[in-house]
């Protein structure tokens, strides 16, 4: 089945992480001292994806910059991005609830690792934000900030893809950047990271 | 423990290597199948029924290997059994294997776990780009310093701890024939010196990537005594098992030290008889693929308290020649064949209480702890297992 237009790929795999030796001269194999026991090759595959009914509400949340948690019915937590159902109590979650595009730091680390794909510079915080009014953390990166500023509980705003470009994808905020309000409490933080 | 008595009569395992390029999937499972035969004396046709686990098939890019491999396994004609619990899974498919008996359907049962890397990119396979999730472009590592971060603000744990227990770990995998990374010069300076990949975990306090496999041979009590008396190495008796999981994204999780994983401990001790770990259990293996997990899981098992498990690392009382030796293998840290690595800390428990682990034995290990665990911190499989009957 040929891929329809809205299909995405997958982004490819960078330069170099695949690379294959020099291939064989075949006028020297008889000189070549080790037989060939291995071949390394890369596949890819290139998924038509149906999110579900709550993802797909958060999604098209992201388009129009909004950030749409859903709310657990018994004791209220609110999960974003949704899935659907409460993961504590196992029922659906039916609510939606916006939030703000802030957050507070809970947690995070300092890669300095290149992964090509989607990343930035090394070195870059991949950080863990609790979004306000969220019971659960989202993850993303930090940056606007020196390295060594970082810190749990610093507050942080959401840094938006340009409105030409904004899609039903998570990838429509960008990154996130410091917001100038005081610390939460790390200890407040436990249980959401 | 209910249920009929079950004791380990046979381990073997591969040599790890980043790569075994000199055995097809098949026959690296053949490798270690072959020799935990051996060691328990048997054959495979005394074997009732084969349990398998490995990771998530895209990281060896396989998919449902099990059915191919059953003629490698032994398994033609006989029920073979596959468990799913992400990274913990050599310890759940133990755990699985034991069940079979336990219950009295089986008598000897073979359980295998494996990965081959080198067939794959697990590290990719861990941070694949999908558009409609949300990224964590950082891999495996990314994903746990975090916590390890958390858990040194917490603790106040001095930032040197985690270089303590690498500096371990590689040193004892050097007294083990079977682990992957042997590095004779390893020193505290390397490990400190080595290239931070996810601050603040540096490459050297992070695990390998290997080929391997592992294969324990279960037996009920009556297969136990026979195997015993013709090997003359004592069994290793299973006194506690035990199982249990947290979803990944629920609000009130602690990843630092989950509640599944303070259940599944207890719930094993309580199985065993065992009200003081730190004092009763002789030795432990423990599923520490980043150096920080082993404060973190002391504390979480509960050989120490909250904000202490830092201590017994800086004290030495978790090398070999502490009061409770951790990782004497090498453990995750020289030897991560991922499939097969929680039930390579299952397997290495038995050994030291059978006196086999060679220059890596705790003498007079009576009683030892296997760990595993896997997924987000959301899965974990323990066992104890003994010199004497339960």
């Amino acid at each position: 089945m040929p891929p329809a237009d809205n299909d995405r790929q997958v982004t490819p795999f960078p330069a170099g992480l695949w690379e294959q030796p020099q291939p064989v001269v075949p006028a020297a194999v008889a000189e070549v001292a080790e037989p060939v026991q291995r071949i390394r090759v890369p596949a890819s595959m290139l998924y038509r994806y149906t999110p579900g009914a709550a993802p797909s509400r958060f999604l098209r949340g992201l388009r129009d910059k909004r950030i749409l948690g859903e709310k657990d019915p018994v004791n209220g937590d609110v999960y974003v991005p949704p899935r659907g159902m409460s993961p504590v109590v196992g029922l659906p979650t039916t609510e939606q609830v916006e939030l703000p595009d802030r957050g507070t730091l809970a947690a995070f680390c300092i890669v300095h690792i290149g992964f090509g794909v989607n990343a930035p510079p090394t070195p870059f915080v991949s950080a863990l934000v609790l979004i306000d009014g969220a019971a659960v953390s989202v993850y993303g990166t930090l940056l606007d900030i020196p390295i060594e500023e970082v810190r749990i509980g610093m507050r942080v705003q959401a840094v938006w893809a340009p409105d030409e470009e904004l899609t039903t994808s998570f990838e429509n905020i960008r990154y996130w950047k410091p917001l100038d309000e005081p610390d939460v409490a790390p200890e407040l933080l436990k249980g959401h990271m | 423990m209910s249920g009929n008595r079950v004791a380990v009569i046979g381990v073997g395992q591969t040599k790890y290597a980043a790569v075994r390029g000199d055995v097809s999937l098949a026959g690296l499972l053949r490798e270690a199948v072959y020799r935990a035969l051996a060691d328990a004396h048997l054959g495979m046709d005394d074997i009732d029924a084969i349990v398998v686990g490995k990771a998530p098939d895209f990281f060896e890019g396989v998919m449902m290997p099990e059915g191919y491999l059953a003629e490698a396994l032994g398994a033609v004609g006989k029920p073979l059994f596959r468990v799913h619990t992400a990274g913990s899974v050599g310890g759940s498919t133990a755990i699985v294997a034991a069940g079979h008996i336990q219950s009295g359907v089986h008598e000897r049962v073979l359980t295998v776990g494996w990965e081959m890397q080198s067939c794959s990119e697990a590290m990719w396979a861990l941070s694949f780009p999908l558009p409609f999730q949300q990224q964590l472009v950082a891999g495996a590592g990314g994903y746990f310093a975090p916590f390890i971060r958390e858990y040194m603000r917490r603790s106040g744990a001095p930032d040197d701890i985690g270089i303590l227990v690498a500096l371990k770990d590689r040193l004892n995998a050097l007294k083990n024939p079977y682990a992957h990374l042997h590095e004779p010069d390893v020193t505290y300076d390397s490990v400190k010196d080595s290239f931070m990949l996810w601050e603040p975990i540096r490459y050297s306090e992070t695990c390998p990537s290997s080929d391997g496999a592992i294969a324990l041979v279960l037996g009920g009590e009556a297969a136990a005594e026979a195997s015993a008396a013709s090997t003359g190495v004592s069994p290793a008796w299973i006194h506690g098992t035990s199982m249990r999981s947290e979803p990944a994204m629920a609000s009130g999780r602690d990843q630092v030290s989950p509640q599944a994983s303070q259940d599944c401990a207890a719930d094993v001790f309580a199985q065993a008889g065992i009200t003081d770990p730190r004092r009763q259990i002789d030795v432990v293996e423990m599923y520490v693929p980043f150096s920080w997990y082993e404060p973190m899981w002391l504390e979480s098992l509960g050989f120490a308290e909250v904000g202490h498990g830092w201590k017994l690392t800086e004290d030495g009382a978790t090398q070999m020649s502490g009061d409770l030796p951790v990782n004497c293998s090498g453990g995750v840290l020289s030897t991560n064949p991922i499939g097969a690595s929680g039930m390579i800390r299952f397997g290495e428990a038995a050994m030291q209480v059978r006196g086999q682990a060679g220059d890596h034995q705790i003498e007079g290990a009576r009683l030892a702890l296997g760990h595993a665990y896997g997924g987000a911190a959301q899965f974990f499989a323990m066992w104890v297992v003994g010199s004497d009957k339960p």
